[in-house]
């Protein structure tokens, strides 16, 4: 018998038991539509977590002080004071290296009127502005005269100009104070749409010079400058893997140290998007597996009605085959049943799977929202699986009408 | 055509072992009608199942055509029962969510016809079986819009549409009332009579069989009697 003529007959007999077919096609349609939505999302969150970073620049490198040693117990990384200004200087000069931004950074107590906060400080060269793609709502960044005289000025983040004044505007040439003395705002920041853990609004911004000497102290290291952090700005993001290793050897031929040994760390953000999307990815495969399971339940369903629908039919397979079907055919009718109800649930489960990610990707989770990325690829990933479910959990239902014996099949009551 | 050889059948029924035939040996030739006759329990649906290749005989061999069935395998089987036999059952056994016409092309659809010969000649060929049987204004009925003796002439229809050497009926008129019986009966023995088809009708009624040339009469799974 065809494939055509198999279809028509499973077709009918579906349409026969329209309750039963609907609720085990059901089955189906949430494990698929369970599928897509958990892709999107995940597939989302991994595309929202990718652009905050590449807002940040993905040309950047990190240089950050490794772990401070003494007695042989390493503190935590970061900690050791052996980067310097004269670090930074030397960098800038490297090939491949457009600008280079040192900075220090500690927490701080900014005060205007009655409202105060704690915030983070960070004590940057005018440079730090290009480096991090900083863009000014209002004012101007840290310039070269305040570097030099020490300027008792401040630039603030989005978030700190409204947690202090409730508006970014009319903010510039107030004064404020800093752990108590008066600094005079020449900027804010636009803002970033930083979430989470680490919001890139919530900090302000200091020239280097007055950092060290007025606000976060200042250590010396080997006669200079001690620094937290240097920002590196490759000339694009296929320079990056070339400038990290350049600025490796320039440091540890300053800093005398072999690999494995070093004292400081160079991190790129292409390695910090690396592992976020890492992150997200594996999420994704965590989400999709549970989701994977329920249509795994699915299938069992579809097992199930397909070995009810055998058993009730034991006559009808009689007499299929006392006019001539062979046991391919009884097999081939019982599959293609099979098939269309997990076919069936698989296309009604992207379209509903492709609505619940669209519902989800409308609702705020804590200020942002995920835009969920429905591929065509998670389509008929999901499509080609429930029709595999179909087969699968169709097969041994198939094959125990196919081998009933016609005589004892007739004679079923 | 048909030659039985000392055929016999047991079954296992749990641990009792039944014997269903104990030896059974006789021919049928082509356009022969013959009745099988016997109480309940005589082994004559057993026999049956065996003649239309439905089974195999435990012991004892079944030439079908000088063919011995024991010496083929499933498919091939089946392929005699779409061919050369056609079945007629007490329950007629059509396939209720079809209409009368799919009914009868289904022989056709297991022959290996494709789709557009089953909607051209298929179609065909069955309002052609159904309009000799009666049913022509019946064709897209379901079969349970139908009476007991309509349903019958549809399952009839069904056993012509391959055109067959050989009808098998099981007791084809048990659940027809007399009246009924007696025009299927006219039917079958027609269909014998004009078209030479060799008919084999399993019943347990004297007047049904008295429709026949021969009677062969089974008891405790051995032949009684073979009366022509």
């Amino acid at each position: 018998m065809s494939l055509y003529q198999n279809l028509l007959e499973a077709l009918e007999s579906l349409n026969a038991n329209k309750l039963r077919s609907m609720l085990t096609v059901l089955g189906i349609v949430i494990g698929v539509s369970a599928v897509i939505a958990m892709l999107s999302i995940g597939r989302g969150a991994r595309a929202s977590i990718t652009s905050q970073i590449e807002s940040i620049g993905t040309n950047l490198i990190y240089v950050t002080p490794g772990s401070f040693r003494q007695g042989g117990i390493a503190s935590a990384a970061g900690t050791a004071g052996t980067l310097t200004i004269e670090d930074a200087n030397a960098l800038a000069s490297q090939a491949g290296v457009v600008a280079v931004a040192p900075e220090v950074d500690g927490r701080v107590q900014i005060s205007y009127l009655g409202q105060n906060s704690n915030t983070r400080v960070v004590g940057v060269t005018p440079s730090y502005q290009d480096v991090r793609n900083l863009t000014l709502a209002d004012g101007a960044f840290i310039s070269d005269s305040n570097q030099v005289a020490h300027s008792s000025v401040v630039v603030l983040g989005s978030a700190v100009a409204t947690n202090l004044f409730s508006s970014t505007a009319g903010v510039v040439g107030q004064s404020v104070r800093l752990g108590g003395q008066p600094f005079r705002v020449i900027g804010v920041l636009d803002s970033k749409g930083g979430s989470g853990f680490f919001n890139q609004d919530d900090q302000i911004f200091v020239p280097l010079s007055t950092a060290q000497t007025r606000l976060v102290g200042n250590e010396r290291f080997r006669g200079a400058n001690v620094i937290n952090q240097i920002s590196v700005e490759a000339a694009s993001s296929n320079d990056v893997p070339q400038v990290v290793n350049n600025v490796t050897e320039l440091m540890r031929s300053r800093h005398r140290t072999v690999p494995g040994a070093d004292d400081f760390t160079v991190t790129s953000q292409q390695d910090a998007l690396g592992a976020a999307t890492q992150v997200t990815d594996t999420l994704t495969i965590f989400l999709g597996g549970i989701a994977g399971i329920s249509l795994a339940v699915g299938g069992i369903g579809i097992m199930n009605i397909m070995l009810t629908s055998v058993t009730e039919r034991t006559r009808e397979i009689g007499l299929r085959k006392a006019i001539g079907a062979r046991r391919r055919d009884i097999l081939l009718q019982f599959l293609v049943e099979s098939m269309v109800l997990s076919l069936l649930g698989g296309l009604i489960g992207v379209a509903f799977g492709w609505l619940i990610a669209h519902l989800i990707g409308s609702v705020q989770l804590g200020g942002s929202t995920i835009k969920p990325v429905v591929g065509l690829d998670s389509v008929l990933l999901a499509t080609l699986f429930s029709m595999a479910v179909g087969l699968f959990f169709g097969i041994y239902p198939a094959t125990r009408a196919a081998r009933l014996l016609p005589v004892e099949a007739l004679r079923y009551e | 055509m048909i030659e039985a050889s000392e055929l016999t059948k047991t079954y296992h029924m749990g641990s009792v072992e039944v014997q269903a035939l104990r030896g059974v040996s006789f021919r049928i030739e082509r356009g022969e009608a013959v009745a099988i006759m016997g109480q309940s329990g005589s082994g004559k649906s057993t026999l049956m199942s065996i003649l239309g290749c439905l089974d195999l005989p435990t012991s004892g061999q079944y030439f079908l055509d000088g063919k011995n069935t024991a010496a083929l395998n499933d498919d091939e089987l089946a392929t005699i029962r779409n061919r050369k036999i056609g079945f007629v059952f007490q329950q007629f056994n059509l396939l209720p969510r079809a209409t009368v016409l799919r009914n009868v092309e289904l022989p056709l659809l297991y022959a290996g016809m494709n789709d557009s010969q089953v909607r051209k000649e298929g179609r065909q060929r069955a309002e052609a079986i159904l309009n000799s049987v009666g049913l022509g204004d019946r064709l897209n009925h379901r079969p349970s819009e139908l009476s007991g003796g309509q349903q019958q002439r549809a399952a009839i229809a069904r056993a012509l549409t391959n055109e067959p050497d050989m009808i098998l009926a099981d007791e084809p008129t048990g659940n027809l009332d007399s009246h009924t019986g007696a025009e299927i009966m006219n039917l079958l023995i027609g269909l014998n009579q004009s078209r030479g088809l060799t008919l084999v009708i399993v019943t347990h009624d004297a007047t049904i069989a008295a429709q026949t040339q021969r009677i062969i009469r089974l008891r405790d799974g051995l032949i009684e009697t073979d009366q022509s």
